[in-house]
């Protein structure tokens, strides 16, 4: 019963938005009308339903309904509570019908809220919400319904994949989906915009908190993916280049450009025409993502549940959106482009090389993550990996972060270069300092230039700061030096890790130790033991650093039964300078067990630099709502007291 | 500062509005012509980098055919060959076979082996090859289930995998 109520809320919603979809398109084109009134309340009732939809699959999840297909598949009685809910969006149809739910709510909450922009752009926003929504209902219901009943319940569940059955990497996806979603919201705003031709300053602002706050959550995302991908899977490594990694990295690198060039529109009324294209880039960036992970085109290793005939109909709709977006831009950018002139050395001069430089961090990646497939036609086979990221990204990122130590230090309209000489000359002996700091401790080119550049831009982004009255300071502003600083520290981490890592890998009996860089670590013990769906053998380790306390590290090598297969389970010891990382792998022969350690100087700064970045998000997104909810109510006095004055 | 600026720009935009319409067209005329060359600059960049990279991925039979450098940073990909898998005396060296059915590449590895590496079944191995024909991997790949194939070897592992979806589809 419960399966069958989800099932009916979702056609219901998915009706909404067709009706969304048809009065909203119906406003644009004759004004208001009776339809027009319907477009607000569908959207929040499709929400509403869509959300309901979506409580009953996690209920179905918790109660273990073996009649359930989908549960049946991914789930199993003895799991624990939490993995039973996380299964509910840890597989294909679940994440699919997540991503539906958050869009959707996304769009009733904008119907509900937003009353800045003119009402028959709303509709137009909410009309093309209604169709990128529409798509992903008829994906869900005509190919992936998660209600599906088994013809006869099954005995015991499949269980979760065991690497998914970890805390962080349980809320991982939502986080990510979250960001996904809020660029569909994005996208949306700049079609709606587009059609009514009211690209405008005004618009900027209503579109840049969605934004934010996508952004905001696909930055927490990426950081903890990578923190998972670094403890959970026992190879010491943050980032690999992998198509599923750089499916969450494309929509970032694309909404970090939109998120500038809002800026650089609700300052300024320029970039309009820009400003749109990013808007649909961004949300194509989601769109060719999902399409990556889901379709297992490419090789990764993080591809789960996937499946050709999916992939197809992901590709359709992406070329659906996509195209239909690009056509309405190429009818439209002509009458949207006029905005104001601006000098180049100025604060959106630099927003501007910033943006052009984004994009093409963005094209670099997007090539080489496509480029399998494109030589593939061509019957070849390749794969692209770090040997080409890494140099022909750094091309482009260098001149970025230079670009990111000056700009903020300039002014909105003019300036001259000259007024902030003495200023950027700080930024320079950082980066001096950083080189010199490098090349004395030996790193290698990449890293040298990462701390060089890290260095610099930790002091850069914190010049804005100087001569001013902190405490008056707006919220935005802060957000600004703090996602920059983050920025600086996560590079600075990148660059330490990648420079000074020392690794340890030996076959020890109990009793042995081995040492890498400062630390002694000495096998006490290997023991089994045991967990709800797991068994395990743990090492038990003393770690001494230079012959310091010891601390105890508890590396496992877990065995799950259902479905059956080993995980390794690292053990970390955090310092304020870094991270001893530990892996218990094998019995070698008899009494000696494979033991890896690392020792990762600075390591932790990377993900504490992506948490930088995103409270800054986060703070800027506070104090623009706060101004918008106070410029409101000042703007409701003033009606207030004009009806006075009429009376 | 944006928002005191925000309320500035917009007392000053009426006598912004003075530059002629043509400047602010020859203006977003170059700013387009500049973000056009960036973008073919990173086309041209990527796509001279890509190149190298079409001799990233190796088959075994490729190995024997037109091995790349000694040196040169490359992924072996194939199937682990069944009863080559020999541990050395330190405990953490590993010596195996990869085949694809048609040569066979020795591979030496010295870590801890990802949870499902097992003999024939497939790996990438990230590494080098040597002079004498050995492949020394830095890397064995990881995979997140047993059911992930490398699509690299997808084909020569065909059988396996036509086993491995009529047991999850059942």
């Amino acid at each position: 019963m419960i399966a069958e109520l989800g099932l009916a809320a979702l056609w219901l919603a998915a009706a909404l938005a067709a009706l969304q979809l048809v009065a909203g398109f119906l406003a644009v084109r004759q004004g208001e009308g009776d339809l027009a009134a319907l477009v607000r309340p569908a959207a929040v009732v499709q929400g509403i339903l869509c959300v309901f939809s979506f409580l009953m699959l996690v209920w179905l999840f918790v109660r273990t309904d073996l009649s359930v297909k989908l549960v049946a598949m991914n789930s199993h009685s003895d799991k624990p509570l939490i993995f039973k809910l996380a299964g509910s969006w840890g597989n294909h149809e679940g994440s699919m019908l997540l991503w539906v739910t958050v869009m959707s709510a996304a769009g009733a909450l904008i119907a509900f809220v937003e009353r800045r922009l003119p009402e028959r752009t709303m509709q137009a926003t909410l009309a093309a919400q209604g169709f990128v929504a529409l798509g992903f209902y008829a994906f869900l219901l005509f190919s992936s319904n998660p209600f599906e009943r088994l013809p006869v319940p099954a005995v015991e569940g499949n269980g979760l994949n065991p690497l998914l059955q970890d805390i962080g990497l349980a809320f991982h996806p939502p986080t990510l989906y979250l960001g996904y979603v809020g660029l569909s919201v994005a996208f949306s705003f700049a079609v709606g915009a587009l059609l009514t031709r009211q690209v405008t300053p005004e618009f900027a602002r209503a579109m840049r908190p969605w934004v934010l706050g996508a952004w905001i959550f696909l930055t927490v995302g990426i950081t903890a993916g990578s923190y998972w991908a670094y403890y959970e899977l026992g190879w010491g490594g943050w980032w690999f280049w992998d198509p599923v990694e750089n499916a969450s990295l494309m929509p970032w690198l694309a909404a970090t450009a939109l998120l500038h060039s809002a800026s650089v529109l609700a300052a300024r009324d320029a970039l309009r025409a820009w400003t749109i294209m990013l808007g649909v880039v961004a949300f194509s960036m989601s769109m060719i993502g999902t399409f990556l992970v889901r379709s297992g085109i490419l090789t990764s290793v993080h591809a789960f549940a996937v499946d050709p005939e999916r992939g197809s109909f992901i590709l359709a709709l992406l070329a659906i959106y996509i195209g239909g977006a690009l056509a309405v831009f190429g009818l439209r950018a002509g009458s949207v482009a006029e905005g104001e002139k601006f000098s180049a050395v100025s604060r959106e001069g630099a927003l501007v090389v910033n943006n052009v430089l984004l994009s093409a961090i963005l094209g670099v990646v997007l090539l080489g993550t496509l480029y399998p497939l494109l030589t593939e036609a061509m019957g070849v086979r390749v794969s692209v990996g770090p040997p080409y990221f890494d140099p022909v990204g750094a091309v482009f990122v260098v001149p970025m972060l230079l670009v990111m130590m000056v700009g903020p230090l300039l002014r909105w309209r003019g300036d001259r270069l000259a007024r902030i000489n003495k200023l950027a000359a700080v930024g320079f002996v950082g980066v001096l300092a950083g080189l010199l700091l490098a090349i004395l401790l030996g790193a290698g080119v990449l890293p040298t230039i990462g701390l060089a550049l890290g260095i610099g831009l930790a002091i850069a982004s914190l010049l804005p700061l100087r001569g001013r009255n902190v405490r008056r300071l707006p919220l935005a502003t802060w957000g600004m030096v703090i996602a920059h600083l983050g920025v600086a520290v996560a590079l600075l981490g990148m660059a330490s890790e990648s420079a000074f890592s020392e690794e340890k890998l030996a076959a020890v009996k109990v009793g042995e130790s081995a040492s890498v860089g400062p630390w002694q670590v000495t096998l006490a013990a290997v023991d089994p033991v045991a967990g709800p769906n797991w068994t395990a053998l743990e090492g038990v380790m003393l770690a001494s650093y230079g012959g310091g306390s010891l601390t105890e590290l508890h590396p496992q090598a877990r065995s799950f039964w259902s479905p059956p297969q080993e995980t390794t389970e690292s053990a970390l010891v955090t310092r304020w300078n870094g991270q001893l990382y530990a892996v218990l792998g094998k019995a070698a022969d008899g009494e000696r067990w494979q033991v890896r350690l690392w020792w990762k100087p600075f390591v932790t700064l990377i993900w504490y630099g992506g948490l930088m970045v995103a409270l800054g998000g986060l703070l800027a997104l506070v104090g623009r709502v706060r101004e918008d909810l106070r410029r409101r109510y000042v703007q409701r006095k003033a009606g207030e007291r004009r009806m006075d004055l009429a009376q | 500062m944006e928002l005191a600026c925000d309320a500035q720009v917009r007392t000053q935009s009426g006598k912004g509005t003075a530059v002629s319409a043509v400047k602010a067209k020859h203006q977003r005329l170059v700013l387009v012509i500049i973000a056009l060359v960036a973008l073919v600059a990173a086309g041209v960049i990527a796509a001279w980098a890509l190149r190298n990279q079409a001799s990233y991925f190796y088959v075994p039979s490729q190995i024997a055919s037109d091995p790349p450098a000694p040196g040169q940073a490359v992924r072996l990909g194939g199937m682990v060959q069944a009863n080559s898998i020999r541990t050395r005396e330190d405990g953490v060296t590993i010596d195996f076979v990869v085949g694809d059915g048609k040569a066979l590449v020795p591979v030496r590895y010295s870590g801890i082996v990802p949870d499902l590496f097992v003999e024939e079944s497939g790996v990438v191995a990230e590494g080098r090859l040597q002079a004498d024909g050995t492949f020394v991997a830095d890397t064995l790949l990881a995979k997140h289930d047993e059911n992930y194939v490398p699509r690299e070897l997808q084909e020569m592992n065909d059988a396996h995998k036509k086993a491995v979806v009529a047991e999850t589809t059942q």
